[in-house]
C-alpha cells in the first residue's frame, strides 16, 4: 500500500518535473483572473467558472502528457495529426452547429472547433516541413509551406471564422520568420500583401465588410459592431487607474456589454481592476511569451524550435488583437483574450501548445524517462 | 529530392536573432497597447466614467395610469389594459428609413403607420422616442424581442391603452382618447406630456382631460442596454388620474339607442331636479376604440364620408328648429309678459293672416280649431295662437324671453365645444345677411320655424326648467369624482343655477297644458302616453324643412342633415313629481307624435319603471400603479 502511494508520487513528480515551473505559473495566474473575471461577469456565476475551471483542468492534463511526449514522437506523429485535424473541416461544413457561423461539431459529450486543432496542427506541420528543409527557406520551400497553411485558413474562412483563420495564417508567418525569411521577402510580402487588401475586401463576408467600416468609422454605426465596441471602450475607460473593484463591473452587469464573458472579458477585466490591472496582467502575458521564446531558443532540434517559438509567437498576436480590439484600436475580429475568455476549445488548445513548448525544452538533454 | 545541406548551429543563432526581434517588438506592441490603455482609463476617464453613468441610470417619466370612467350605477364604461408599443428615437438611429424598412419585414406597418411616423418625426426632437407603432400583437412583441440587437434606439415599451367597454353605446358622451400630437402637446405647454402618448380628444374624455390625466411621476431607473430596468434607484411617483362616475344611467342609454333602431337623430334625458343628464345619445355612432391606437385611413374615410355623420355629435354641435316644441315657452312668454292669461282665447280659422298683408300663416288642421286658450294650444298645437301671440309681443320681447329660458345660448354642460343654436333675432340677421326683419318672421318664430336652431340640450334644459320650477340649472354629466380605488367618491359642487323668472302659477299653466297634450283625448300626444302608468308632460314638433312636392323622389337620407325632416318630442315625467326631462329629435322622422314620442315613451319606461336601484358592483379595473 504505502509502496504503491510511494511509486504513484514518483510517477506524478516524474510527469511533472518536465513541467516548466516559471511559465506553469504564470499561466496558473492568468487562468485565476479568468476564473476571478467569469465570477464576476457571468450570468450563472458558479456554473460558469466550474466550466471554466473544468476546462483548465483539462487543458493542463494535455499540458502535462504533451510536455511528458519526445520532441521526436511528436514530429513522428505530425503528419498525421495535421491530416486528421484538416479533414475534420469539411465535417463542419456537413454537421457543424453554431450561432453565427458553423464552427463547432457536436461530439455529444462536447462541441468540438476544429478550426481550433488547427491552430496547434498547422504549425506543427509547417515546422516539420521548415525543419527538413534548408534555412533560410527558398522560393520552393516557401511555396510548399503556403499550401500547407493556406488549404486549412481558406477552410477556416469559409466557416466562416475570420479570426481563428488570421491566427492560423499567423502562425505560419511566424513560423518561417524564426526559420530566417528573408528580410527583403519579408517586405516585398508585406507589400503585395498591403496591395492585395482592397482585393481581399471584396471577398469578405459582409458582416466582416461592417466590421471594418465601423472601425474605420466608429460613430458611423452604433449599432452591430460598432455598439460593442462604444460600450466596451466605456467599460474600459470608466475603469480608472484603479479599477472599480471585482464585481462592481456595471458595463456588464447591466448587460450594456455584449459577449462580456467571450470575446469583451478583458474589457470587464479592464473595468474592474483598471490601468494597474490591464499592466499587470501585459506584464504577466509579456512574461509567458519571453519565457516561452527563451524556452524555444534552447531547444535541441530545429523542429522543436520552429514549433515552440511559432506557439509563443502566436500567443501574443491573441493579446495583440483582442487588447486592440476591445479598446477600439482595431477592427472587430472574434479573437479571444488567451485563457482569459470563456471558451473550451480555445483554452485547452492553448494550453496543449503550452504543452508543445515545454515538451521541446524539457527534452533538449534527452532526460531520462 | 536532393536535401539541401543544412547548417544546424547557422540556423539555432538565426533563430535566436528573430526570437529576440521578435520580443523586441512584442514588448514594443505590449507598451503601446499600455499607453493606449493609460490614455483611456486614466486620461479619458472623466468622459468615460460620466457615460458609464448615464448608461446605467436613465431618468424615465412614468406614466400615470388615466382615471376610469364609471356609469351612475357604477358600471365601468373607460378602462385602461395592458399594451406594447414600437418606440424609435431618431438620435440613435443610424438611417431611420433603412431602419424602418428591416422593422418592417418584422411586424407590419401600415402606410398609415408610416405616415403617422413621419408626420410625428417631423415636429420632434431627436432625441425623444416617437411611436412607430402601436398595440403590437404577442407574435410582434416576440418576433422583435428576439432581433431587438439588431435595433439599437428602438424598443418595445410597455403602456397602457384606453379601453371602451361600450364604445359605440356612449361614443359621443365619454368620446375617445388618441394620439397625443403636437398640437396637443403645445397646449398642455410642458414637453414632459410626451410621456402621454395619448390624450382625450372629444367627449368626456376631453373635457376631463387633466383630472383623467394624472400626474406624470419620475424614476431613476438602472438599466441595461435591453431597456430593461433592473431596479429603481429613486423614484417620484406618478399619480393615477381621477375616476369619474358619470350621471348616465347605462340602462336607459342602451334602451334610448333600441328605441331608434335603424332611425338616426338623438336624445338626451336628465334629471330636472338636479341637471344630471341620464341619457345622451346621437345617432348613428361609432365605436370609439377605434380611434385609440390610431384609426385606419380606410375606417376614418368611411365614417367622415357616411351622409349620415355619425363623428358629428348631435346634441352639442347640432341643432334644429324647434317647431312646435317652443310653444310652451312661447305660452309661458305670454304668461310671464301679462299679454295672455291661461283662459284668455283666440279663434283659430286655420289660416292667420298679418292685418294688410296677403299671405296666410296655416293651421295644422285645414278647417282650424275653434276657440282655444292657452292649455288647448298647446294641446293640439295650434299655431294661430301663437301667430299672434308672437306677433302682439313683438321680437325684442319674443327674445328677451326666449334667451332667458337659455335658448341661444350655451347650456354649460361639461363638454367642449358645445354650440350656442340660433335665436332669431333682428340683430342675427343683420349681421347674417346684411337685411331687415320682417314682421313674417316674426310670426313663424313663434312657432319654432324660420331662423330658429335649438340644441337638443337647450331644449332639454328648457323642457327641466319647465319642470322643477323654473330653475335653469347647467346640465351635468360627471356626478363624482375620486382620486383613487380606495378613496370614496366625492360629489362634485352642484353647479349655479338660474330663475327663469316665471311664477309658480305661470309654470303650472304651462305644465297642465303639456300635461294634455298627453293625456287629453285631443292632445297631440294621446297615444304616446297611451296605457302609461304615470301621468307625462310633453310636446310634440316637427319640422319639414323641404316642401314634399320638391322632395318626392329624393332619398331623404341622402340630404344634408340641415335639411332633413325633423321629429322632435320634449317632455317629463311623472308629471307631478319630474323625475326625468326627455328630448328626442328624429331626422326624417315623420310627425313628433307617430315617430319621436314613442321613442321618448320607451326612454321614460325604462328609467322610471326599472326594478330598483342595482347595487354597485365592485369595480375589478386593471392594476394602477404608474
Amino acid at each position: 500500500m504505502v509502496e504503491a502511494i510511494l511509486s504513484l508520487r514518483r510517477f506524478v513528480r516524474r510527469l511533472l518535473a518536465r513541467v516548466d515551473a516559471p511559465l506553469m505559473l504564470a499561466l496558473a495566474a492568468v487562468m485565476a483572473v479568468s476564473l476571478l473575471v467569469q465570477a464576476s461577469a457571468g450570468e450563472h456565476p458558479l456554473r460558469a467558472v466550474l466550466a471554466q475551471g473544468a476546462r483548465f483542468v483539462l487543458g493542463s492534463v494535455a499540458l502535462v502528457l504533451i510536455a511528458n511526449t519526445s520532441p521526436a514522437n511528436l514530429r513522428a506523429w505530425t503528419p498525421w495529426v495535421y491530416g486528421f485535424t484538416l479533414a475534420l473541416m469539411p465535417l463542419v461544413f456537413l454537421f457543424g452547429s453554431g450561432r453565427s457561423a458553423n464552427l463547432w461539431l457536436d461530439l455529444g459529450v462536447f462541441y468540438l472547433q476544429p478550426g481550433e486543432l488547427l491552430k496547434l496542427s498547422v504549425p506543427m506541420m509547417l515546422a516539420w516541413y521548415l525543419s527538413r528543409q534548408a534555412l533560410p527557406p527558398s522560393w520552393r520551400t516557401l511555396a510548399v509551406s503556403a499550401a500547407i497553411v493556406g488549404l486549412p485558413v481558406a477552410l477556416i474562412v469559409k466557416q466562416p471564422d475570420f479570426g481563428t483563420g488570421m491566427l492560423v495564417l499567423a502562425s505560419g508567418g511566424f513560423a518561417l520568420f524564426l526559420a530566417g525569411l528573408q528580410w527583403r521577402r519579408i517586405a516585398f510580402f508585406a507589400a503585395t500583401a498591403a496591395a492585395a487588401i482592397p482585393i481581399g475586401y471584396q471577398f469578405l463576408m459582409p458582416y466582416q465588410k461592417d466590421r471594418i467600416n465601423v472601425f474605420l468609422n466608429p460613430e458611423s454605426a452604433p449599432q452591430g459592431a460598432g455598439w460593442n465596441i462604444i460600450q466596451s471602450k466605456i467599460a474600459i475607460g470608466s475603469g480608472g487607474l484603479t479599477g472599480k473593484g471585482w464585481g462592481e463591473s456595471t458595463q456588464a452587469n447591466l448587460d450594456f456589454l455584449p459577449e462580456h464573458t467571450t470575446d469583451f472579458a478583458f474589457s470587464v477585466f479592464s473595468e474592474e481592476w483598471g490601468w494597474l490591472g490591464v499592466l499587470a496582467i501585459f506584464l504577466i502575458y509579456f512574461f509567458i511569451i519571453a519565457r516561452a521564446l527563451w524556452m524555444a531558443m534552447n531547444a535541441k532540434d530545429a523542429y522543436s524550435r520552429l514549433l515552440a517559438g511559432a506557439l509563443a509567437l502566436t500567443f501574443f498576436i491573441y493579446i495583440l488583437v483582442n487588447a486592440g480590439m476591445v479598446a477600439g484600436f482595431l477592427p472587430v475580429v472574434g479573437v479571444p483574450m488567451p485563457l482569459i475568455s470563456y471558451g473550451g476549445t480555445s483554452a485547452v488548445s492553448l494550453l496543449a501548445g503550452f504543452g508543445l513548448v515545454m515538451s521541446a525544452y524539457s527534452h533538449r538533454k534527452y532526460l531520462a524517462g | 529530392m536532393a536535401a539541401p545541406i543544412k547548417n544546424p548551429s547557422f540556423e539555432a543563432e538565426l533563430f535566436r536573432r528573430r526570437a529576440l526581434v521578435a520580443l523586441l517588438a512584442a514588448a514594443a506592441a505590449l507598451a503601446l497597447l499600455a499607453v493606449g490603455y493609460f490614455r483611456l482609463q486614466v486620461l479619458q476617464f472623466d468622459e468615460y466614467r460620466r457615460q458609464a453613468d448615464s448608461n446605467r441610470v436613465k431618468l424615465r417619466p412614468t406614466m400615470p395610469a388615466r382615471g376610469l370612467i364609471y356609469d351612475r350605477d357604477g358600471v365601468l364604461l373607460a378602462d385602461n389594459v395592458s399594451a406594447y408599443r414600437l418606440e424609435l428615437i431618431p438620435e440613435q438611429v443610424e438611417d431611420v428609413d433603412a431602419t424602418l424598412a428591416r422593422i418592417g419585414k418584422l411586424i407590419t406597418l401600415s402606410p398609415d403607420d408610416l405616415r403617422r411616423f413621419k408626420r410625428a418625426r417631423d415636429n420632434s426632437r431627436r432625441f425623444l422616442p416617437i411611436t412607430v407603432k402601436l398595440r403590437l400583437n404577442e407574435d410582434e412583441v416576440a418576433r422583435f424581442s428576439i432581433n431587438r440587437f439588431r435595433f439599437p434606439g428602438v424598443e418595445v415599451v410597455p403602456y397602457l391603452t384606453r379601453r371602451y367597454a361600450y364604445g359605440d353605446l356612449f361614443a359621443h358622451v365619454i368620446g375617445y382618447v388618441a394620439r397625443l400630437d403636437e398640437a396637443d402637446l403645445k397646449a398642455m405647454g410642458d414637453e414632459r406630456y410626451s410621456v402621454l402618448t395619448h390624450t382625450g380628444k372629444t367627449g368626456i374624455e376631453r373635457a376631463y382631460e387633466e383630472k383623467l390625466r394624472g400626474t406624470i411621476g419620475y424614476e431613476a431607473v438602472e438599466t441595461n442596454a435591453r431597456g430593461r430596468s433592473l431596479g429603481v434607484l429613486n423614484r417620484h411617483l406618478s399619480e393615477a388620474g381621477t375616476d369619474l362616475r358619470l350621471s348616465l344611467d347605462m340602462d336607459l342609454q342602451q334602451a334610448t339607442v333600441e328605441a331608434f333602431g335603424e332611425r338616426t337623430g338623438s336624445a338626451v334625458a336628465v334629471d330636472p331636479r338636479t341637471g344630471e343628464v341620464l341619457a345622451m345619445v346621437s345617432l348613428p355612432a361609432f365605436d370609439t376604440n377605434l380611434f385609440v391606437n390610431g384609426i385606419s385611413t380606410v375606417d376614418y374615410r368611411a365614417l367622415s364620408t357616411d351622409p349620415s355623420q355619425p363623428l358629428f355629435n348631435r346634441n352639442v354641435r347640432g341643432g334644429t328648429p324647434p317647431g312646435s316644441t317652443i310653444k310652451p315657452f312661447v305660452a309661458l312668454a305670454g304668461l310671464e309678459s301679462g299679454l295672455r292669461k291661461p283662459e284668455d282665447t283666440i279663434y283659430s280659422s286655420g289660416e292667420f293672416f298679418i292685418p294688410g298683408q296677403r299671405r296666410g300663416y296655416r293651421d295644422s288642421h285645414r278647417g282650424g280649431h275653434g276657440m282655444v286658450d292657452l292649455y288647448s294650444s298647446i294641446a293640439e298645437s295650434v299655431n294661430t295662437y301663437y301667430y299672434k301671440l308672437a306677433m302682439d309681443m313683438g321680437i325684442e320681447k319674443f327674445d328677451y324671453y326666449m334667451r332667458r329660458y337659455g335658448f341661444g345660448q350655451p347650456t354649460g354642460i361639461d363638454l367642449v365645444g358645445e354650440v350656442s343654436g340660433i335665436l332669431p333675432t333682428p340683430e342675427w340677421k343683420r349681421r347674417r345677411f346684411k337685411q331687415p326683419w320682417y314682421l313674417g318672421e316674426t310670426v313663424i318664430a313663434g312657432i319654432g320655424q324660420g331662423y330658429w336652431v335649438v340644441t337638443p340640450l337647450q331644449l332639454a334644459q328648457g323642457t327641466a326648467s319647465l319642470a322643477n320650477g323654473g330653475r335653469r340649472i347647467p346640465l351635468r354629466l360627471v356626478k363624482q369624482t375620486r382620486t383613487g380605488l380606495n378613496a370614496p367618491w366625492q360629489a362634485l359642487p352642484a353647479p349655479a343655477w338660474s330663475s327663469i323668472g316665471a311664477t309658480p302659477e305661470q309654470l303650472q299653466a304651462i305644465r297642465t297644458g303639456m300635461e294634455a297634450t298627453m293625456h287629453t283625448r285631443r292632445g297631440t300626444g294621446w297615444s304616446i302616453a297611451a296605457g302609461a302608468p304615470y301621468r307625462i308632460a310633453g310636446k310634440t314638433g316637427t319640422v319639414q324643412k323641404i316642401s314634399r312636392k320638391g322632395s318626392v323622389s329624393m332619398d331623404p337620407r341622402s340630404l344634408p342633415l340641415h335639411l332633413r325632416h325633423q321629429a322632435l318630442f320634449i317632455g317629463y315625467a311623472p308629471a307631478e313629481d319630474p323625475r326625468i326631462a326627455v328630448v328626442v329629435v328624429v331626422e326624417h322622422g315623420g310627425y313628433g307624435a307617430s315617430s319621436a314620442g314613442p321613442i321618448a315613451r320607451r326612454m321614460m319606461d325604462a328609467y322610471l319603471l326599472k326594478p330598483e336601484p342595482k347595487p354597485v358592483p365592485a369595480a375589478a379595473p386593471e392594476p394602477r400603479d404608474g
